[in-house]
């Protein structure tokens, strides 16, 4: 039975870090359509969330509340930067956003070294470190809450795009930022929640993956890139379709760990991405749709 | 025909010339202080980079976040071609150039069907893809552990082993390099790419083969990267697969921007820039807060990036220019070309 433990673990430990990969994914499908912009910085409000709520629980705070009053802080930092970073450039070309939040990325960096150093640090796992044992694979309980917390996290999410009115505003501004503005909302201000809730999300992905990872200044770039090949492949205006890709990036590189090497990781990752760019570029889920002009 | 060209182009060598004199008289002066020799010819390997980065970003609008594969390409060729192999430098550069455009070529065919974004997101990929090979392809590349050993360069009989030697090389490298660059884009070739940047659909109807342009344009700056990839394996003597990665290409990506999109001259500018702010402020900020460690000091270069960004959003080249227009022109009264202000074809938005 050695080979389905083995298996049943890849499985769970891919399913870990896709749920990770989904939330951020989610934050740059919103992020994207209404910007239209590849924010760079994305994976670093995962690092900024981790290493505060680190910081918090070191300070004796009790799990649950540094959870949420990280998550709230950048928040309001990824307000800020789009405040004082996107805004006042959105009308520069690509080329010019891209840097910005590259510089945006690099401030973020910087001032997690001032203030953290470049150590890694670790946060206790939720809820202990018994193992738990399912048709003698190992599996961590923390992949159990990452999963489930990303799970429910998106039942949060749906019932926000569809049920309440900001939520409907944003994905009227997803959907069609032009006849969105028709219809009286503005595009602007969408932006400024829609980098605000996606910042606060990378922040939460940030703190579940803390336990198992460890969280460091540098965490984010890789899982910010991570993600936003997710959100490619599943076609970038679909946030279930980005879902469903964030899955399957997450179990594609744990069984690339588990039977290559970690080193091929992030190339096969890539291939995968370039392989849906060139022969789908509308997604891996997507319907024939014509070519806008 | 060419007296039009003069006057829609500005084809004047008298800037570009007393910029190489002094360019040239430089070393004499620092000759015993090989920090200010190697900053300079650090500056000279980016601006080879970026110069046929300017091209393919600036002229033909089309992004690339992977040319540190094709400088890795150029390092790596020549490395293993002088060390491993004892071939004389120049069939090291030369293969370099080669490979890096072939490899150019079999990416550039798909990848230029794309467009914006998941042209930065492929041409990224492509750069991750590479980093692999360079890090995993152990028995020539050496892995993570580097390549050790690369012999120092000569060419035509001359080795230029100390940076004072070294200095010249690269920037008669770089002066050719933009001289060239500068030749395509005031052609037939660099109207073609800014209307490609201008509008695709446009260029299409009247009869530009966009596609066609695009690889040319993007195999061109592969061969600059890759040029200037192997010079600076000569140059270092040991390289590993970390100097390559993705960052590298977004360093590169930054300094075109920053030096100014639209201007041929942008590349050596930004790469320019880049090097004395980093200089800078590796400086500077120890000195303002003392106690920190690590790299931190990319907090501020980071604010300076956003900032330049914000109010610059041209690049500074533009706005060196437009100042040193202004104060030339408040000395003599030349006749403005009707032209001059519509070839610059910085002001096309994508």
């Amino acid at each position: 039975m050695e080979l389905t433990s083995q298996f049943i673990q890849l499985i769970f430990s891919g399913l870990t870090i896709g749920s990770i990969y989904a939330l951020i994914a989610i934050g740059f499908v919103i992020i994207y359509n209404i910007t239209g912009l590849l924010n760079l910085a994305q994976g670093d409000f995962a690092m900024l969330g981790a290493l505060t709520c680190i910081s918090f629980v070191n300070m004796g705070f009790p799990l649950i509340i540094a959870i949420a009053v990280s998550v709230v802080i950048v928040t309001i930092i990824g307000g800020l930067f789009e405040r004082l970073a996107i805004y006042p450039a959105r009308n520069s070309s690509t080329a010019t956003l891209l840097i910005i939040t590259i510089g945006a990325a690099f401030v973020f960096r910087g001032i997690s070294i001032l203030i953290w150093g470049t150590q890694p640090l670790a946060l206790r796992p939720f809820s202990g470190n018994q193992n738990i044992n399912f048709l003698d694979a190992t599996i961590q309980p923390q992949s159990l809450w990452a999963i489930g917390i990303s799970l429910l996290s998106l039942a949060v999410l749906y019932y926000f795009f569809n049920k309440t009115y900001l939520g409907k505003a944003v994905t009227a501004c997803v959907v069609n930022r032009f006849a969105a503005r028709l219809m009286g909302i503005s595009p602007q201000k969408m932006s400024f929640w829609a980098v605000s809730i996606s910042a606060g999300l990378g922040a939460l992905a940030g703190i579940v993956i803390a336990p198992i990872s460890g969280a460091s200044y540098d965490m984010g770039i890789m899982i910010g890139l991570k993600a936003f090949i997710a959100a490619v492949i599943g076609g970038l205006s679909n946030a279930p379709a980005a879902i469903a890709g964030a899955f399957l990036i997450g179990i594609l590189e744990s069984f690339t760990e588990g039977y290559l090497s970690s080193g091929y990781k992030d190339a096969i990752s890539f291939t995968l991405l370039l392989i849906v760019l060139f022969f789908m570029p509308n997604g891996l889920f997507s319907k024939v749709s014509g070519k806008r002009v | 025909m060419d007296n039009n060209l003069t006057k829609i182009y500005n084809r004047s060598l008298k800037g570009p010339l007393i910029f190489f004199v002094v360019i040239m008289l430089l070393p004499f002066i620092f000759q015993s202080n090989n920090y200010i020799l190697s900053t300079f010819i650090m500056i000279g390997f980016y601006s080879l980079v970026t110069t046929g980065l300017t091209l393919l970003i600036g002229y033909a609008g089309q992004i690339s976040l992977g040319h540190a594969a094709f400088y890795g390409i150029g390092a790596y060729t020549s490395a293993y071609f002088t060390a491993t192999l004892q071939m004389p430098s120049w069939i090291g550069i030369l293969v370099g150039a080669i490979i890096a455009s072939l490899v150019s070529l079999i990416i550039g065919i798909p990848v230029f069907k794309l467009k914006g974004h998941y042209l930065a997101l492929a041409t990224l990929g492509f750069g991750v893809i590479i980093f692999t090979f360079f890090k995993e392809w152990k028995t020539i590349t050496g892995g993570l552990n580097g390549f050790f050993g690369i012999p120092p360069l000569s060419l035509f009989g001359i080795s230029f082993s100390t940076d004072f030697q070294f200095y010249f090389l690269i920037w008669i490298f770089v002066f050719l390099g933009i001289f060239f660059a500068r030749n395509i884009v005031q052609s037939r070739v660099g109207r073609a790419l800014m209307s490609i940047h201008g509008s695709e659909i446009a260029s299409e109807a009247i009869g530009i083969n966009i596609n066609k342009y695009k690889l040319q344009i993007f195999v061109l700056s592969a061969v600059y990267a890759s040029i200037a990839g192997s010079l600076y394996a000569h140059y270092v003597t040991f390289i590993n697969p970390q100097l390559f990665e993705m960052m590298t290409s977004i360093y590169f990506l930054i300094m075109v921007v920053i030096g100014g999109i639209g201007n041929i001259w942008g590349g050596l500018i930004g790469a320019a820039i880049y090097v004395f702010l980093g200089e800078l402020l590796k400086d500077i900020v120890p000195k303002i807060i003392p106690n920190a460690s690590g790299e931190f000091e990319i907090v501020f270069f980071g604010v300076l990036l956003v900032v330049i960004l914000i109010y610059m959003p041209n690049g500074i080249s533009k706005a060196i220019f437009h100042f040193i227009k202004r104060i030339t022109s408040n000395f003599k009264n030349k006749p403005v070309s009707a032209f001059s202000k519509k070839s610059t074809g910085s002001d096309i938005h994508d």
